[in-house]
């Protein structure tokens, strides 16, 4: 069967997924705009989790949940499902597509077929949307593919249950109750309230914080884990913010489509100013990215190019904080 | 970022036939999105992972074949893997996933659990006890 599922693009999978299953549901939802109400913009260093042999940082909230706040900020009930056996989260899947409900899936990018060797990590967060299935094969919107895709049975299942951080077991969700009308005013000045809160948290790790955070490790780190570590590390934070889904510039580019948006509906033009200014924020994550390619291309920077690479994130820092404070007192 | 400014530089993204999706202002300062085939400062990023991937798998193959480690520990690097990943995939502990590293333990492992490690690994029990296989 095939549920007749209009598959658009997106820039990150979890927006387009949310964007997508609303759209086929009669609800027109922008990925900028499920991004910002649901508070996706983000920054934060986890010390504590390795992955690929060198610290994480984040520029997004955690998977999962940009779909939960815009649920519960929108007024729309989502159901979610986990499972322990494969059998049943087949059986589960295929009950849905025999019902004609297409539903968002959570898979590992390890096994996923259809990407480029290069890009299959062990990252488990990543969202699609199955929309039917045809000669045994799962008929797949992923959203940020130009196009549907297909995977076999066993595919599906290996991507369903990858391990490791974020194991998706399963994880299946779809909406099951929508209000009259969505409701987003409200919605988006709760969505950019939380944003604001969460950059300009008094914890070392979060927001513009971690963003200073991790400019003093930087200038650090050529001394303490040698050249080739401090290079590895440097180059897994550009990857973080230039990987496939981030609309570019560590999602600051998503985020001003969003203000620009929200500054429409909410007849508010302090917004659409400060749409422009986080753009020009994105611009600077970018030229942080170029000068941070440089260093770990050469493989032989002195410490001056790290320093120099520190310092424009502490500006960046400084600018966020200027304004995610501006953006609060806006809404 | 300027639509005209999204980045088309040469990556891997080409021989998927992926593009990503950007977004970015037009020339009246409107959000738009664009398709992009790759940027640079990212594409050497990756080719730096990909190449750090190549000489720790490397590293542990000269490991195996002077019997210092066991093939687990090669076949875990191939697979991009560490310790806390591959000990999830098998459901064991890291602790009991790195004893598994010490040829000597490696040789006295049962079939059940060589067959755990090979049916991660996609490879046979023969492939999993000889590397060159």
């Amino acid at each position: 069967m095939e549920i007749n599922f209009t598959h658009k693009q997106s820039a990150h999978c979890e927006n387009g997924v949310v964007s997508n299953l609303m759209r086929y549901n009669g609800f027109e939802v922008s990925e900028p705009m499920v991004f910002g109400i649901g508070s996706g913009l983000l920054f934060c260093y986890l010390p504590f989790l390795k992955v690929n042999h060198a610290p994480v940082v984040t520029y997004r909230a955690l998977p999962g949940t940009i779909f939960k706040r815009f649920a519960k900020r929108t007024g729309v009930k989502i159901k979610r499902e986990k499972f322990n056996s494969p059998q049943k989260a087949k059986a589960r899947l295929d009950e849905n597509l025999e019902k004609n409900n297409p539903v968002g899936l959570q898979v590992g990018v390890y096994s996923l077929v259809y990407f480029p060797e290069e890009y299959r990590f062990h990252f488990n967060a990543h969202n699609m949307v199955v929309y039917g299935k045809k000669d045994g094969r799962y008929l797949i919107s992923d959203p940020v593919m130009e196009e549907v895709t297909s995977l076999s049975e066993k595919e599906l299942e290996k991507v369903r249950f990858a391990k490791g951080a974020f194991a998706p077991k399963g994880h299946m969700y779809y909406p099951i109750q929508f209000p009259e009308k969505l409701e987003l005013k409200k919605a988006i000045v709760k969505g950019i309230k939380h944003t604001c809160k969460d950059m300009t948290a008094p914890v070392p790790i979060v927001g513009v914080k971690a963003i200073r955070k991790i400019a003093k490790l930087i200038r650090k780190w050529p001394e303490k884990k040698g050249i080739k570590t401090a290079n590895h590390y440097l180059g897994q934070i550009v990857r973080m913010q230039e990987e496939i889904g981030t609309g570019g510039g560590g999602f600051r580019y998503i985020y001003g489509a969003f203000l620009q948006e929200a500054s429409k509906v909410l007849e508010n033009e302090q917004l659409s100013l400060l749409s422009k200014e986080i753009t020009q924020i994105g611009d600077l994550w970018r030229d942080f990215a170029v000068d941070a390619s440089r260093i770990y291309k050469n493989r032989s920077a002195t410490k001056d190019a790290y320093n120099k690479v520190a310092d424009q994130l502490a500006i960046i820092a400084d600018k966020e904080e200027a304004f995610f404070k501006k953006l609060k007192k806006a809404v | 970022m300027k639509k005209n400014e999204v980045p088309q530089d040469k990556s891997n993204l080409e021989s998927a036939n992926i593009k990503e999706m950007y977004y970015a202002v037009d020339e009246n300062g409107e959000y738009t999105t664009e398709l992009s085939t790759g940027w640079d400062p990212k594409t050497i990023a990756l080719n730096n992972a990909i190449k750090d991937i190549e000489e720790r798998t490397e590293k542990a193959r000269q490991k195996v074949l002077q019997n210092t480690t066991s093939p687990i520990e090669y076949y875990m690097e191939l697979h991009k893997m560490d310790i806390g990943i591959l000990a999830s995939y098998v459901g064991m502990w890291t602790w009991r996933v790195k004893r598994h590293f010490k040829p000597s333990v490696f040789k006295k492992l049962n079939k059940k659990t060589l067959q755990k490690y090979a049916d991660i690994f996609e490879v046979s029990i023969e492939q999993l006890k000889d590397i060159d296989k």
